[in-house]
């Protein structure tokens, strides 16, 4: 019966806060993990087309251009015409080659040469604009794209 | 008896479970990258008189309308049946036996109305301006698809391996040693040029605007 009286009498026991650290290291390592680093604010549309004869792109020698209709948020402002996205802004057709030209001097300078055009076009898109752009890279002597995909395919699906 | 403190929860192994979780994402977790089909574009050049004349068996003609329908060899085709339909044209070798356009690895039709050998064999493909971006680049990947289907077939013939399997290790580091890598690049160059990837692209007509 003693015990028990002693035992009411006592205050309410910390909680151990011993464990808190790793709870939060492990939240953290989670959201580094799952993260991906994103470079671009996407101001276009974009769904991807599907394919599945692919090839993988070496991110650090990439440019990448998009294009698509401008993003529901932004249609009010920029009507609902496709457009071409570089960097975080919008391009037009002939600001092409200065945004390229300045999007390449970000990349290291050995790597410069090699640079490697990534093209994310949305599917809506119609081929038309993808032909001005290859037209603008030609000029550029930027001659090596990739078009970026889904995995998957048109046919099966 | 003294008042004892409510004895501390044993939180040694909390580390463990941590790092078990940290593992476990670690390895579960891919990091996205993106994939794509690459193409080299032609370089710009000043115009010439020059005309480069290609045979018109050689030439297959795939054109891709407005509305997304396809014509290939003044065809209606389906997109389903566009794979087989080019890897009949590559493969078909339709040269005469003992010519020095004999194209002895094909396993086609020998039809000599079609493309004599497969390094003379250009596929030429014209979109409209209002063709969709995806059935662009639908189209790309089935001719890209039977290319490679040809490819797979003279490298298993010859080396025992698929040419595509081998191309993606090589593209991930899973080929280890310099001469390893070198040899296989020279058995990759030896099958690009049994069958040469010829696609070319018409400037697209104006005809949707």
């Amino acid at each position: 019966m003693s015990k028990f009286t002693k035992k009411k009498s006592s205050e309410l026991p910390a909680i151990s806060t011993a464990s808190l650290p790793d709870i939060v290291f492990m939240l953290l390592f989670f959201f580094m993990v799952v993260t991906v680093l994103r470079d671009d604010n996407l101001l276009v549309q974009n769904k991807l087309p599907k394919a599945d004869q692919v090839e993988k792109l070496k991110k650090d020698r990439s440019v990448y251009i998009y294009a698509g209709k401008p993003s529901s948020r932004y249609q009010d402002k920029y009507g609902s015409e496709a457009k071409i996205q570089i960097g975080d802004k919008y391009t037009d057709l002939s600001n092409i080659k200065f945004a390229l030209t300045e999007a390449r001097q970000k990349l290291l300078p050995e790597l410069q040469d090699k640079v490697m055009v990534a093209l994310k076009v949305d599917e809506k898109t119609n081929t038309g604009m993808v032909t001005d752009i290859k037209q603008e890279l030609r000029d550029l002597n930027m001659l090596k794209i990739i078009y970026i995909t889904t995995p998957g395919n048109e046919v099966t699906q | 008896m003294a008042r004892r403190a409510t004895p501390e929860v044993n939180a040694g192994s909390m580390a463990d479970i941590a790092f078990l979780l940290l593992i476990f994402f670690l390895v579960t977790t891919t990091i996205e990258k993106d994939k794509g089909i690459a193409r080299q574009l032609p370089p710009k050049e000043p115009p010439t008189d020059e005309q480069v004349k290609i045979k018109e068996k050689n030439l297959f003609i795939v054109n891709v309308n407005r509305s997304d329908q396809l014509l290939v060899e003044e065809k209606l085709m389906e997109l389903k049946d566009l794979r087989e339909a080019a890897i009949a044209f590559l493969d078909n070798g339709g040269a005469p036996a003992g010519s020095p356009e004999y194209c002895n690895y094909c396993k086609g039709k020998r039809n000599p109305e079609s493309s004599d050998n497969p390094d003379k064999a250009v596929i030429s493909v014209q979109n409209d301006r209002l063709t969709s971006y995806k059935m662009y680049i639908a189209v790309q990947n089935e001719l890209v698809a039977a290319y490679n289907f040809l490819r797979d077939r003279e490298s298993e013939r010859l080396y025992g391996w698929k040419f595509t399997e081998m191309t993606k290790d090589l593209d991930e580091g899973k080929i280890k040693g310099e001469t390893a890598k070198e040899a296989l690049q020279e058995k990759l160059e030896t099958i690009q040029k049994l069958f040469p990837q010829k696609l070319s692209e018409a400037e697209p007509k104006k005809s949707g605007q």
